[in-house]
């Protein structure tokens, strides 16, 4: 569960992740929304057996949509490692996972190949190295859909050109607590950037976990896309450590009561939603980012933000279950770990 | 800010809309918001750019449309306005005309200056590398480094002439 989070990144105290992803689609087939069961067999036949040649970096293992449960698909959403779109056609769809969980490469999403690669911390050049080398095998193999003048070619018009959308997940609580998170979002949006909630398009920010990525995939060089969006979470990090010291400079004691309150009820809770743990687990690592708490590593919340999930507790105990035993298990494993 | 709608309410939705350089933008609260189709409050933006396609179409292409097909996949530009999705990579190519704007109106460019594919029409690589060289040319002259410039010269003359014979 979120092995990804066993790699190393930088500026943790403020980014959470970094995923690049690419869209890449096959000449010769329609897209996966419009495709025939034969089509969709023979273009999966044909990734992967352009992929078993593949010696770079790392050991992949294929999972099948349809052969896995209602719970380990949804797991694997909560996990970061395939994305919702992947399971709205099982019967189509499938993915490579690399053995370490950092790079899926996932097949008949909403493109033939969406290749993605999620780090811990703030890590653009890492993820793109990564997903690069992917492409550039499986463009030497493959006839990607490409034109002249429009670049890679994908289902919707807003992935195409480069198809790269790179991302990264930040923890802003200090920024919020100022009251500068509106004016951040509005100033995001107003030069090209998207920003969603922590499971992607239409998704809430919850526990002041916020999603920005590239709005525009068509006009810049794929290294300048990454380029001016690392300029920019840059400024996001210096903005959130500069709000941190004005917090722990004029409202010290309320925040360290926040953080340690937040704690007792994650110590000893008996029922815990999922909203309810974010919110706390946010200042567990509010506690963890000012130094209020020093035992637990970015990393390891992170890992609880996922496992405290409604599927990934499910498949944690093994069983199916309902809301109220979900608050308990939730509960129980936050009390076990913290 | 207050939404422009109701006046009452704060603004948390924000649209803003660029086509060749003409800012348009629309403040709304989130209850305001519910009321417009684009605006629906999970926000999707397979929504919001099917409006695109519809406001950045010319009339007189809207009036002669009598959908055009992909000739690969048979999907109509109309059933394409519709979702917002392609049927295959060739629409594309079928959709042309219309596909500038659209993508204008999407990305603020329509011309793709990123990475291609080794496999791809060696035409498009070929041009690709004269535009490159181009622009170092113009630096080397710049720099008065004229032997380097004949050479990069010499090379760009010999892939215009591979081109030419194409």
């Amino acid at each position: 569960m979120a092995k990804w989070l066993n790699d190393t990144g930088s500026e943790k105290d403020v980014v959470v992740s970094t995923r690049i992803r690419m869209a890449r689609n096959l000449e010769g087939y329609r897209f996966p929304h419009g495709m025939s069961m034969e089509e969709s067999e023979e273009l999966t036949h044909e990734i992967l057996n352009t992929m078993k040649n593949f010696s770079g970096n790392g050991d992949y293992r294929f999972i099948k949509m349809n052969n896995l449960s209602p719970i380990d698909k949804m797991a694997f959403i909560e996990g970061h490692v395939i994305s919702p779109g992947l399971i709205q056609k099982p019967d189509y769809s499938s993915f490579l996972l690399r053995n370490d969980e950092n790079v899926t490469i996932m097949i008949n999403e909403e493109d033939h190949l969406r290749i993605q690669s999620i780090l811990p911390g703030l890590n653009f050049q890492g993820g793109w190295e990564l997903c690069n080398e992917i492409d550039d095998f499986l463009e030497e193999n493959l006839d990607f859909a490409f034109h002249g003048d429009f670049g890679y070619l994908t289902c919707c018009p807003t992935n195409a050109g480069t198809g790269l959308r790179a991302s990264v997940m930040i923890h802003i609580p200090s920024i919020v607590l100022t009251g500068y998170a509106n004016s951040l979002v509005q100033g995001l949006n107003k030069i090209g950037l998207a920003v969603r909630g922590i499971y992607g398009e239409g998704s809430k920010a919850v526990g002041n976990l916020y999603q920005v990525s590239n709005q525009t995939t068509l006009g810049d060089k794929e290294e300048i896309i990454i380029e001016k969006l690392n300029n920019i979470i840059h400024q996001i990090i210096i903005k959130e450590r500069t709000a941190r010291n004005t917090l722990l400079g004029t409202k010290k004691d309320e925040l360290e009561d926040k953080i340690f309150r937040s704690l007792g009820l994650l110590k000893h809770s008996r029922v815990m939603n999922s909203k309810e743990a974010m919110v706390h687990l946010s200042n567990l690592r509010l506690g963890r980012e000012m130094g209020i708490i020093e035992d637990m590593e970015y990393d390891d919340i992170t890992k609880l933000i996922i496992q405290i999930q409604p599927a990934s507790i499910q498949k944690d105990i093994g069983e199916d279950l309902s809301k109220d035993e979900r608050d308990i298990k939730r509960a129980e494993l936050l009390r076990k770990r913290i | 800010m207050l939404c422009q709608n109701c006046n009452q309410n704060n603004a948390t939705v924000h649209y803003t809309k660029i086509i060749n350089g003409e800012v348009d933008e629309l403040h709304l609260c989130e209850e305001c918001s519910k009321g417009i189709d684009d605006f629906d409050a999970s926000f999707s933006f397979h929504k919001l750019l099917t409006g695109l396609i519809d406001s950045v179409q010319a009339e007189p292409i809207e009036r002669q449309d009598d959908d055009i097909k992909c000739k690969f996949c048979g999907l109509g530009y109309r059933e394409f306005k519709k979702t917002g999705r392609f049927g295959c990579p060739d629409c594309y190519n079928s959709f042309k005309s219309r596909l500038i704007p659209l993508l204008n109106g999407i990305h603020g460019h329509n011309t793709h200056i990123g990475k291609v594919p080794k496999r791809a029409n060696q035409e498009i690589v070929k041009r690709r590398e004269i535009d490159r060289l181009r622009n170092e040319l113009d630096i080397l002259v710049r720099e008065e480094a004229f032997e380097k410039a004949a050479v990069l010269r010499d090379r760009i003359r010999e892939l215009e002439g591979q081109l030419g014979r194409e």
